[in-house]
């Protein structure tokens, strides 16, 4: 079984503390992190796939301890992420985009200078994934010219090039219409049939509730809530901290 | 032909080289340099200093420039590993400056008298001085340079250097080691700048320190930039241009380098891509007047 562990985490910017003693282990679930603006959900993610380093703490995924090891290296033990606000490779292809995904983990030494990108075997997985979340038709567009609803799901697909067992999920239904937040969804649960884990920052409420078998919820760098929607929707202190924030604006309007 | 076009000829190649090189490094890996001339220099350097001092021969002293270049191109990319875009743009110059106050103080490099006497090449007795045999030498080389170019932009690591400079956080998402492959692209730009410059050393028969000044990476740069950044064709239709039209414009030669600027300035306002490059008006008008009846190859579905 893949596990990822978040062990005593903390992350202090400054004087900031966007993270304070964070633990977290995933059990093979769709796992959503939720939490109100600057509760330290993208730093999380930001730690465990490379990006910064934890003050304190540690992240390990399958054993292997995360410490000290760059984005691309995290990469290739398995965990792929996306990133909130997309970056789409703007003037390559969706094509080129998701072979970039399909290569770059596997040629990352000097062969790399010698071995063409377009063979028949990286096109058929590119095609594979482009199939797979539903771009085939946009192949050949220039990434930058597709709506942002696609370019999400171009960030998934470039992240599932990569062939990883983990996907953090960075706000995937972020600027979605309702239809397509449903097909992503859908997405979603089919990676998790395939065995991939994840978890998913999420702002939609609805959204989350409805996909994730277990949630997180993050306040000011710490965890002040952790089991199945149900229970996470009844808790005083998730009510206060994020619900309870979002009802108060309600009521003034 | 006259050995006056001929000479012109040999320039047009060795710039043609020096700008598809650079066009490694601004174009595929997005790393934007003010320096180019010091890796033109070392070649040179490295050449005649190997068969000046050390009577080697051209094809020694060649091999030796792409290589020593090369490495040296590893070390001085180090910069690019730490900061990004306009300081790097300035660490480069930096660079260049430093290498050509080295040319110049370094006794052993000739200081400001240079090198002379390089040997021309020669093969199995025969001298390439001069004439034809050297234009086609330097043009091979050319085209050398070019399919390098070509090559790499086919490979993964083509496709990885895109992707950092594209987005160097999305690049390491995928699985590109950023620092690695900016260091590649160092290295090959480089190389091939330091062939152009053993050739053009052993044209001249000598070497001096203020050929391989900061303003010459800027007319190098603008050969980039003109012609239309990220393609083959433009590099290649930036140096033809620029480094010929002095030579047929003899009043303008004292004003090379302001027409350089003035065409720099000119370009990024209203074609930053170049004149040739991707979406440029004069590559679309190219387009239009000589493309073929719609391809057949291309979109069969839609003429049935």
């Amino acid at each position: 079984m893949t596990a990822l562990q978040v062990e005593h985490v903390s992350k202090s910017f400054g004087g900031l503390q966007a993270l304070d003693d964070v633990s977290l282990q995933t059990e093979g679930e769709i796992l959503g992190l939720i939490g109100p603006n600057g509760a330290g959900k993208t730093t999380l993610f930001n730690i465990i796939s490379g990006f910064l380093s934890p003050t304190r703490g540690r992240v390990t995924y399958n054993g292997h301890s995360l410490q000290r090891r760059r984005p691309h290296q995290i990469v290739r033990l398995g965990i792929a992420r996306t990133f909130q606000i997309v970056k789409p490779f703007s003037d390559l292809t969706v094509l080129e985009n998701v072979l970039s995904g399909v290569g770059m983990p596997v040629y990352p030494r000097p062969q790399a200078l010698v071995r063409r990108y377009r063979t028949p075997v990286s096109l058929k997985q590119a095609r594979e994934v482009l199939a797979q979340t539903g771009l085939e038709a946009w192949a050949d567009t220039l990434a930058a010219n597709l709506p942002i609803g696609l370019q999400r799901r171009l960030e998934i697909a470039r992240a599932l090039a990569t062939a990883p067992s983990f996907l953090l999920l960075d706000e995937p239904a972020a600027g979605l219409t309702a239809q397509e937040a449903e097909e992503l969804a859908a997405l979603i649960r089919s990676l998790h049939e395939q065995d991939i884990d994840m978890i998913v920052i999420e702002h939609n409420m609805a959204f989350a509730m409805n996909l994730c078998e277990r949630i997180v919820v993050l306040a000011q760098g710490r965890i002040i809530a952790d089991g199945p929607p149900a229970v996470i929707q009844q808790d005083e202190r998730v009510i206060n901290a994020y619900l309870g924030q979002e009802e108060s604006d309600a009521d003034h309007q | 032909m006259s050995g006056y076009i001929i000479s012109i000829a040999v320039f047009v190649g060795i710039w043609v080289s020096l700008a598809l090189s650079l066009n490694i490094l601004v174009g595929y890996a997005g790393q934007v340099s003010l320096g180019h001339a010091a890796f033109f220099g070392i070649g040179a350097y490295t050449s005649a200093v190997l068969t000046v001092r050390y009577e080697q021969s051209f094809w020694v002293g060649i091999l030796a420039a792409i290589l020593v270049t090369g490495i040296v191109g590893a070390f001085l990319g180090l910069p690019s590993l730490r900061v990004r875009h306009d300081f790097l743009v300035l660490a480069t110059m930096g660079i260049n400056f430093v290498v050509v106050a080295i040319f110049k103080y370094v006794d052993f490099f000739g200081g400001a008298m240079g090198l002379v006497n390089l040997p021309a090449p020669a093969l199995l007795g025969l001298s390439f001085r001069g004439g034809p045999a050297y234009l086609t030498l330097v043009w091979i080389y050319a085209g050398l340079t070019l399919l390098v170019s070509w090559y790499l932009s086919q490979t993964w690591a083509g496709l990885a250097l895109n992707t950092v400079r594209i987005d160097e956080e999305a690049a390491e998402a995928v699985g590109v080691s950023v620092p690695r492959f900016k260091i590649y692209a160092f290295v090959i730009s480089a190389a091939l700048a330091g062939g152009a410059g053993s050739l053009y050393a052993h044209f001249i028969g000598s070497v001096f320190p203020d050929t391989f000044a900061f303003v010459e990476s800027i007319a190098i740069l603008s050969m980039v930039i003109v012609g239309g950044v990220g393609t083959l064709r433009g590099p290649i239709f930036g140096a033809v241009l620029l480094k010929s039209a002095p030579e047929f414009l003899r009043f303008a030669q004292d004003y090379r380098f302001t027409l350089y600027g003035a065409l720099l300035v000119l370009m990024m306002l209203f074609q930053p891509m170049g004149l040739l490059g991707k979406e440029s008006w004069l590559w679309n008008l190219a387009r239009r007047r000589f493309r073929r009846a719609p391809s057949s190859a291309l979109a069969p579905e839609e003429v049935s």
